[in-house]
């Protein structure tokens, strides 16, 4: 079955450093008090890197990549 | 709020055995009622299927879904009966535990052998246990034990992740999800938690049958359901109406309302405000017209000549503050919205409207649980039914009623 990858946020681990809308400017956009805004669309295949940087430097670990089926 | 007891009559169920000296209803009494109670557990669920039984706390998910997943779950279950009414305006849930504590008990018990559970864990407040307790040492449930756990006087106490990370020892507050309860909750068991209103009726069908549970509500809807009606009412308090009553009949029932209603809130203070003349049934078919449903089945009446928008700064400022504290656009957002509409009754200060409705929009969906959802869903229902006032107050001015 084919997947799709999606973006997801842990929003009590979630402290707003703000790093995610930094390296993922494509899909997470930041609020007025610095909380991630996540763009639900599919990421696509070419912008799977900047997903996987954003979630592996979150400092709070509060970003996670979620696999739906398409 | 002091749960004062009124019933409609041509609904009493839940109420009907309620006694007039305030006392709690014994179980020799409970069972002069209404006979032994006796489960069939091969058939239960699909009893309760046919009833239609939804849940009575505010989401108003199907009852026997939520059992089979927690049946199907194949390991031993615990169920909790939630009687965590944080919502200051209902009492429901404190009625039937005070006056029937044995139809909820009735009904913990067939919830937990319909998903084998042998723990029944019944959550009440403080001033409640004793009665509980006393009512659960009357009894004999067989393998079953059930267990009053006082839980905290706090808004977000019933959230059911927030009421199973407590009863496993931890704070009241929500947690991640998933897992949610039904897959994982109270010592990491499949965790079966249902309002006790719904158990309540639960009980019932349990005895009576879909067929007689049928007979009263509507077909999408059926039964009867408690409500808790405050504000501008002769007489406030719980009453027992069939689903899909008039809220006007309702109203008329509680003596009326002296200078008439400006607006009601419905569902509670995650509910929407509708206008006075909307003349709607108290269904969540025909509420969904105006954006509403029945919720924790809590209705405040507006009178006229009060304003509306202070009324809702006010409930407001109190969602922020029962925020758990925890998720960064709930604890920054209910607080900036309550700010907002403060300051929009200050006419020394300037309220910029169209970031009030922003704010708004990007508050829902980003919470652990439905916190923030239902406290914006509330303002930005207050922004459409109270339009005038508010635009009085955007431009300076003085509203209607403080005019």
């Amino acid at each position: 079955m084919k997947h799709s990858l999606g973006l997801g946020v842990n929003r009590i681990a979630c402290d707003g450093h703000g790093l995610c809308a930094e390296l993922f400017p494509e899909r997470v956009s930041l609020d007025e008090w610095g909380y991630p805004i996540v763009d639900g669309q599919p990421i696509p295949k070419e912008l799977e890197q900047h997903a996987r940087r954003a979630v592996a430097e979150c400092p709070a670990l509060a970003l996670f990549l979620t696999r739906r089926a398409a | 709020m002091s749960a004062e007891l009124r019933s409609e009559p041509t609904a009493r169920r839940l109420l009907a055995g309620v006694r007039r000296d305030g006392r709690a209803v014994t179980l020799a009494e409970h069972r002069r009622a209404h006979g032994d109670l006796a489960v069939d557990t091969r058939t239960i669920l699909d009893t309760v299927e046919a009833s239609g039984l939804r849940g009575r706390g505010g989401g108003g998910f199907p009852t026997a879904l939520k059992m089979a997943a927690v049946r199907d779950a194949g390991r031993r279950a615990v169920v909790v009966a939630n009687g965590a009414e944080g919502e200051p305006i209902s009492g429901k849930d404190k009625t039937l535990l005070a006056y029937v504590p044995h139809l909820v008990l009735d009904g913990a018990v067939v919830a937990a052998r319909a998903v084998r559970a042998r723990d029944a864990i019944v959550a009440v407040p403080e001033f409640l246990q004793p009665v509980v307790e006393h009512a659960i040492a009357e009894r004999d449930d067989g393998r079953i034990s059930l267990h009053a756990v006082t839980v905290p006087d706090t808004f977000i106490a019933g959230e059911e992740t927030a009421l199973v990370q407590f009863l496993d020892g931890g704070p009241a507050l929500p947690t991640f999800t998933p897992p949610r309860p039904f897959e994982r909750g109270v010592r990491g068991l499949p965790t079966l938690v249902q309002n006790v209103e719904t158990l309540a009726h639960l009980g019932m069908i349990a005895r009576y049958g879909p067929h007689w549970f049928r007979a009263v509500g509507t077909a999408e809807e059926p039964g009867s359901t408690l409500v808790t009606l405050s504000g501008a009412v002769s007489s406030p308090g719980v009453y027992e109406v069939p689903i899909g009553q008039s809220l006007d009949a309702l109203v008329a029932d509680a003596g009326g309302i002296g200078r008439g209603a400006a607006a009601y809130l419905v569902g509670g203070y995650f509910g929407t405000w509708i206008p006075a003349d909307a003349d709607v049934s108290l269904a969540d078919a025909d509420l969904a017209r105006h954006g509403a449903a029945l919720g924790a089945r809590a209705i405040v009446v507006l009178p006229q000549g009060a304003c509306g928008v202070r009324e809702t700064a006010r409930i407001a400022r109190y969602l922020a503050a029962e925020s758990a504290g925890q998720c960064g656009p709930c604890v920054h957002g209910l607080d900036a919205v309550a700010t907002d509409l403060e300051q929009l009754l200050d006419r020394a200060r300037r309220v910029d409207g169209r970031r009030l409705q922003r704010r708004l929009e990007v508050i829902a969906g980003r919470g652990a649980c439905k916190h923030p959802d239902g406290a914006v869903r509330m303002v930005a229902s207050a922004l459409r039914v109270f339009e005038q006032d508010v635009r009085a107050h955007l431009s300076g001015r003085r509203c209607e009623a403080t005019r």
